[in-house]
Formats: C-alpha cells, structure tokens, sequence
C-alpha cells in the first residue's frame, strides 16, 4: 500500500469515529431525555439528582454498568452469549456510514444507500436471537422468538413502505431523496405518501423493539425477554443497540419523507439544524408511544403487521404508480 | 500483490473456511449460523464483482431474512445428534454423485481457458457513478418482462399452496377476530337484571350461613 491510501484509510476512520461518539453521546443523552419527557407525562420529576437538572445521570449509569460484573450463565453458550451485543450493536452504527446530514456532509455517498441500510438493519434481529438462544433460559429464548418473527414481519411493510418513496424519488440515493423533496414543506414526501409515511413510522417503532411493541422483553411475561440473563456492560450494550437504532429510524424517517435538512419554507437556509430539529421531533413521538399506549397483544402485533400494514402499502405503491401515468404525476415526484 | 486482491483472498478465506464448517459443524444451530457467515462474505465479494445489488439483496434476503426462520426453525427442534448420522453410509453414493457433478461444473467455470470460454471477455469495469439497480431493473421489466411476470405467477402459486396446505381451522380455538370484537353492541355482552332491594338484617343473617 502506498502513502496516499494509508492517508484515506486514516481520514476515513477519523470520520468514523467524528460520527460515532456523538451518536454514542446522543444515545446516552437520548436516555435521559426519556426518562425526563415520560417523567413529565406522568406529573413525576425525573432524573434530578446527578449535577444540574440531573444532567449527569446517563455518563453515572454508563460508569455504573462498566463497574459491573459480566456474568455468565453456568449452561450458556459462551461463545455465542457474548457475540450477541455484539451483532447487536454493530448493524445499528454501520448503518449510520450512508445517512446524510447534509448535501455534502455523509461518511459514504453510495448510490445504492436506500438498499444497503435496509439490509443492515435486517440483521440486527441476529443479535437478539443469539442472545436469547445462547442464555440457555426459556424467558430469553421465548423473547427471541417474538423478536424474530416481528422484525422478519415488520420489515416486509418497512420495505414496501421504501417502495413508495424510491418510485416518487426514482433514486436508491439518500442525498438524491432528500434533493427531489426540495422547495418548501408541501413537497416533502409526507404528503403523497401519507400512508407510507405512518406504515414506516409504526413499523419503523415496531422494528426497534419499542413500547408498545416491546414484546421481546414484555416484562409482565417473560421477566425481560433476551436479555435477561445479561448484566453488566453486556446489557448495556443491547441498550446502546436499541436506541442508536431508534435514532437511525427516526434519522430515516426525516430523510425520507420529512425532507432531511431542507427548511420547510423556501425562503429559510437548509442546513443540519433542520435535520437534528425533525429528528429529534420523530425520537419524542417514539417516547410519546411510549408514554401514551399499552403494550399490543402478541397476535394482534402480527395481525396489523400481516394483514393491516402490508396490504395497505401495496394498495399505495398501485395508487402512487397509476398516478405517475396521469397528468397529475408531478404530485407525486 | 494490489489491495484489492488482498481483499478478495481474505473473504475467499473465511468463505470457504464458512462452508466446510457448515457441513462439519455438530450443532445445527452453529451450522446455520456459519451460512450466514458464508452469505456474508459472498456477498462482500459480489460487491468486488461491482454486482452491488446483488450483493446488498443477497444480505437483505438471506441473511435479513431466510436464515432468521431457518435459525427459528432449528432453534426450535430437539434434535439427537446420533440419529442424524445413521444414514451416513446409505447415502454417501449418492452424495458422492452430485458433489463429482458440482466438481465438473465448477471445473467448467474455473478453467474457462481450455473450453474455448474466452471468447466471453471479461466485462469492462463501470464508471462510479453508474447504477446497477437501474440497469437490473431495466433489463427485468423490458428485455426479460415475460420470464420476470412467469416467475413472480410461480412464486405467488408456490405462496398460495403452502398457505393452502397448512391451514387448518380447529374448531376449539377461542381465536376472536378483532373486527367482531370491535363492532359487538353493548346488549349482546350485557344483561341488567333488576332486582328487589334486600334488607340488611336478612344480608347479614344470610352472611353468617354461608360461612364455611
């Protein structure tokens, strides 16, 4: 290898690690922002103790878990037991190398961007089931199983739901998403794609394991699902998974279909405050769920996923096509 | 040696080291989870290929999603080890025969030279800035439409008979569906039955009978 290739390679992990620990900061401070906005619904205080307004309390939860002991079932697999975090976590922060922030602000520009984070983020259900099957316990591996059959369900509706947006963007390229939504709110893809818009927001809630359904570790039933054998910084990792997917969800949504870092009104500059506002909009919904509805029946989250969700993309997808052939196509791109 | 064949003999590596643990593995768990592994990197060398959609669908179809309920299944089943190696010797012919048939395919591909394969060229390498899906998705719904639309009835037939066969209706299930649930009236669920009052005297005199 020659020296200017060993220079690319060292600016690009630079880069990795510049995207990385804010996400891993915005995670920890994500945690703390739902604990205060639940706090706040249900007239409680919330975290208040650790330095100003309980500002410090995730890097104190962070300390704490690293302090811990990492223990080990006698009749877990050990090997698998402690990939699991691993495939966890890891889809949730390589599918973050293709989101932009803004038109020129994205690690890699890819033209098949749509694609790739969509099969990244399929394989993050590997951590859970491996978790659940190496912890050798029957409320870890039951969580797996619901796990697995709801992320392969909600996934074909999250996927359908993309359908629409490639067919009225007509690129795979995030960037090229984003720039076909430009002049104003009205032309953001929310509008035409309304249905697909709430179908992806929901599975999108569904596929992160999030209130209310959070059946994989429904703790009225199965203690905590897969994780339940799992302490220490093993657990919290699984917990950095799941809310740096909720941020890569939310991150999505704003990208497809709420215009990314466009400004709503034309007169207004782009840039990434407009991101990080809409973002940060879609993550309190995502709280606000929480907050707001019971955890679904188990067949009844297959039902709506099956049957509600998916024919009422593919309905979508036929209108948006048939619209295209009209002379009111131009709506709809 | 260039870095990226560097790459190419890393992925071949792990994918054949993948493969021979997929049939050598004892725990079928392992087993599949090693195909995944060996998807993996074949598709990591796809991308080599410049075929990135294919390569990105291979993940987002096997591994996101086949080999989910494969895993499901396996998981699932109480397998004995012992009795899967029974027919060891009585099939052996048999796979011998298809494994001799792969060989000569693969030998037809590999030395493509001494069967005149040449005349093929290798395909010139594509700009960065030209898209493979658009390509994929052009040729299917143009050139190849027929065989596509013959491939996607086969699948939906394939869909609708699997479905076909595995349903049964028990009729002891206490399944509700929710659209019956939600449109019940309140006279169907409730009944209000008008009573006497009764005095409190009878109440607690009738209170102490009944106490075991």
């Amino acid at each position: 290898m020659d020296w200017a290739s060993i220079q690319t390679v060292v600016w690009t992990l630079v880069k990795i690690l510049a995207l990385v620990v804010p996400l891993m900061l915005g995670v920890a401070y994500l945690t703390y922002a739902e604990r205060k906005v639940i706090g706040w619904m249900q007239v409680r205080i919330g975290p208040n103790r650790v330095g100003p307004l309980g500002l410090v309390q995730p890097i104190a939860d962070g300390l704490k878990l690293l302090m811990k002991e990492i223990i080990i079932p006698a009749g877990a697999n050990r090997g698998l037991f402690i990939l699991g975090p691993i495939l966890a976590i890891a889809p949730a922060l390589a599918a973050w190398a293709v989101i932009p922030f803004t038109d020129t602000l994205v690690l890699a520009n890819i033209d098949a961007g749509l694609l790739y984070v969509l099969a990244i983020t399929s394989m993050g259900v590997y951590g859970v089931i491996i978790a659940g099957w190496a912890s050798n316990s029957k409320y870890a591996f039951l969580g797996a199983m619901r796990s697995a059959a709801q992320m392969v369900s909600y996934e074909i509706a999250m996927g359908f739901a993309l359908v629409g947006v490639l067919m009225a963007a007509q690129s795979l390229n995030l960037v090229d998403i984003v720039k076909g939504q430009a002049g104003g709110f009205w032309h953001w893809y929310f509008i035409p794609l309304f249905p697909l818009f709430l179908v992806y927001l929901i599975a999108g809630v569904a596929e992160t394991n999030r209130a209310p359904f959070d059946v994989a570790e429904g703790e009225s039933e199965i203690v905590a699902g897969f994780h339940v054998e799992y302490s220490g910084m093993a657990f919290a990792v699984f917990f950095l998974a799941e809310y740096a997917n909720m941020i890569l969800v939310s991150a999505l949504t704003t990208l497809l279909f709420l215009g990314g870092w466009l400004s709503p009104l034309p007169f207004l500059p782009d840039g990434i405050l407009w991101w990080l506002l809409k973002t940060g909009f879609v993550l309190f919904l995502f709280l606000w769920f929480r907050a707001t509805f019971p955890r679904y029946r188990y067949d009844q989250i297959m039902r709506l996923g099956w049957k509600v969700f998916i024919p009422i993309t593919i309905v979508w997808i036929v209108v948006v096509g048939a619209m295209m052939q009209t002379p009111y196509g131009h709506l709809f791109h | 040696m260039t870095y990226t064949t560097a790459i190419f003999y890393f992925f071949s590596a792990i994918l054949v080291f993948a493969g021979l643990r997929v049939i050598t593995a004892r725990n079928p768990v392992y087993a599949a989870l090693y195909l995944v592994l060996a998807f993996f990197t074949a598709a990591g060398l796809w991308m080599l290929l410049e075929a990135e959609f294919l390569a990105i669908v291979l993940v987002l179809v096997y591994v996101g999603a086949v080999m989910v309920l494969f895993l499901f299944v396996v998981m699932m089943l109480d397998i004995n080890l012992d009795r899967l190696r029974e027919g060891f010797w009585k099939y052996l012919p048999l796979a011998g025969l298809v494994s001799v048939l792969l060989m000569i395919e693969m030998a037809l591909i590999l030395g493509g030279r001494y069967f005149g394969l040449e005349v093929m060229g290798t395909p010139s390498p594509q700009p960065a800035d030209y898209s493979n899906t658009r390509a994929l998705g052009r040729l299917l719904y143009t050139d190849y439409v027929y065989a596509f639309e013959l491939a996607a009835v086969i699948l939906l037939v394939a869909i609708v008979a699997a479905i076909a066969l595995a349903l049964r209706r028990r009729k002891d299930s206490k399944f509700i569906d929710p659209a019956e649930q939600v449109k019940v009236k309140r006279d169907e669920r409730l009944r209000i039955v008008k009573m006497a009052p009764v005095k409190r005297e009878e109440w607690g005199a009738r209170g102490e009978e009944s106490k075991p």
